[in-house]
């Protein structure tokens, strides 16, 4: 039994230098990862301040930006991800599947970020922009001081949600020929004819997702100094 | 001070305010009275625009604020507001709500904003709280912080939109207190109360609105004990039974 365990290991990690494989396959799962996080982030802001804006506003440009992030919500929401992939795969305008993977997890970790920020404004109650407003404060101004980190503060849950979910797909990647981790398992079970190299790589998905637990603790801790004695 | 020129308001369908038209003078203590649904509070909301009039004009100081060039941040920093649920920031310390808006307006530096903070909290015997957050504090404390928040911005005018009515009955009146310093101090005041005691103590007028409107006004003395309409009558008599 435990021959069998040690041998299995000794295949799946050692012979041939596999080992190596795995990190360059958790390389690319990290850095898909990073960059769709900080474009989910940057569109994410701006869809759900473009959302906010034309709520109640009769601006005929805000309306027609609020019905073209309606759409992209709808459209990134309502679909596959494997699917949009596949399609931005396809596109003569995109050189390889790893831009593919920056595009496509990004436009999606977006379409879900936004509606995250969305709620997480609307959560705050309403008589925090109108005292900011009363004060002499702008809107972007009350915005960005009162409503904001109070938003992001109530959203954060769902936020390292999204992250964790996030890393989670990357390991649809392989779809497109990106050798991601899972992908890289997958490669090496070919050789190996054990399901070995899953376990490994479940192994660091996990690993991955628990530190994502732990930094979401301690910023939770950070927001909560205005809690204390309630 | 302040003039309404047949201030209307409609929200949707809703008729709230049918035309008032009204003077409030220079150090003047003006109580509103009235059901609710009688546009009280939309009325003191179009004065310093967080609601905008569906039509007629606010004169403030010398200037048609309804009109659409008037730059309202700037008017709002003149008027101050206490809400009837504080609204108070609480991702910030009791010392940072006073600040914020001084400093990020670029009224007072940080340390002058601190020092006038400090100072405003001596005076309501809450500078002890200066750091600590609004989660801390009780109704009645974190309304005293919203009023000095606003007197921070050292207003030519504040508004009272039922600074009481949130709180504990045992809180009432240390919230009344600093009001009733305010007053004294020559602050133009209006407030919307359902305190009569404070209204015929510590006010020059008393309106009793209904329907959106004015239906009567004068010293609180005449108003409060010998109103001529039927509608204030009714309105005082109900809240002397519920007392």
């Amino acid at each position: 039994m435990m021959e069998t365990l040690i041998n299995s290991l000794t295949r799946a990690l050692l012979r041939d230098d596999r080992w190596k494989m795995y990190l360059q396959g958790l390389e690319l799962t990290l850095m898909i990862a990073a960059v769709a996080c900080a474009i989910g982030i940057v569109i994410g802001i701006l869809v759900a301040s473009a959302k906010v804006a034309a709520q109640g506003s009769g601006n005929p440009v805000l309306r027609a930006l609020n019905l073209l992030c309606e759409a992209y919500t709808t459209v990134i929401r309502g679909t596959p991800l494997v699917v949009q992939l596949l399609i931005l795969y396809s596109l003569a305008a995109i050189p390889n599947g790893l831009t593919a993977c920056f595009i496509g997890f990004g436009l999606n970790s977006g379409a879900y970020v936004s509606e995250i920020f969305r709620s997480g404004i609307q959560s705050v109650d309403i008589g925090q922009m109108e005292a900011g407003r009363s004060l002499g404060l702008s809107r972007g101004a009350t915005m960005r001081f009162i409503i904001l980190p109070q938003a992001v503060k109530n959203v954060l849950p769902a936020l390292f949600n999204e992250f964790i979910a996030l890393v989670k797909e990357t390991s649809i990647a392989g779809y497109i020929a990106v050798n991601e981790l899972t992908k890289m398992a997958n490669n090496i079970k070919s050789r190996t004819y054990d399901f070995t190299p899953f376990l490994l790589a479940a192994a660091i998905y996990l690993i991955l997702t628990f530190m994502l637990t732990r930094l979401q603790k301690r910023i939770e801790r950070r927001f909560a100094k205005s809690d204390k004695d309630r | 001070m302040i003039r309404t020129v047949d201030l209307r308001k409609r929200f949707g369908k809703l008729d709230v305010l049918n035309g008032i038209s009204e003077h409030i003078e220079q150090s003047e203590k003006v109580a509103i009275i009235g059901p609710s649904g009688s546009g009280k509070s939309t009325f003191l909301r179009c004065l310093n625009l967080l609601d905008i009039p569906t039509s007629g004009e606010v004169w403030f100081d010398g200037k048609n604020i309804t009109d659409p060039r008037c730059d309202a941040d700037a008017t709002r920093r003149l008027i101050g507001m206490v809400f009837q649920h504080f609204n108070l920031f609480p991702n910030m310390t009791i010392l940072e709500n006073i600040t914020l808006a001084p400093v990020r307006l670029r009224l007072k530096s940080k340390e002058e904003a601190d020092r006038a903070a400090l100072a405003l909290l001596e005076r309501i015997g809450l500078a002890d709280k200066a750091n600590a957050y609004s989660a801390t504090l009780s109704g009645g404390q974190k309304q005293r912080v919203a009023i000095v928040r606003a007197l921070a911005m050292e207003p030519k005018l504040m508004l009272f939109d039922e600074p009481t009515s949130a709180l504990d009955p045992e809180l009432v009146g240390e919230v009344l207190d600093v009001m009733k310093d305010l007053a004294m101090s020559g602050m133009t005041m209006l407030v919307i109360t359902h305190e009569m005691a404070f209204a015929r103590d510590a006010s020059d007028r008393v309106i009793f609105m209904d329907g959106g409107l004015i239906v009567e006004q004068s010293s609180p003395d005449v108003l409060l004990s010998n109103p001529r309409h039927a509608r204030t009558r009714q309105f005082l008599q109900r809240l002397l039974q519920e007392a």
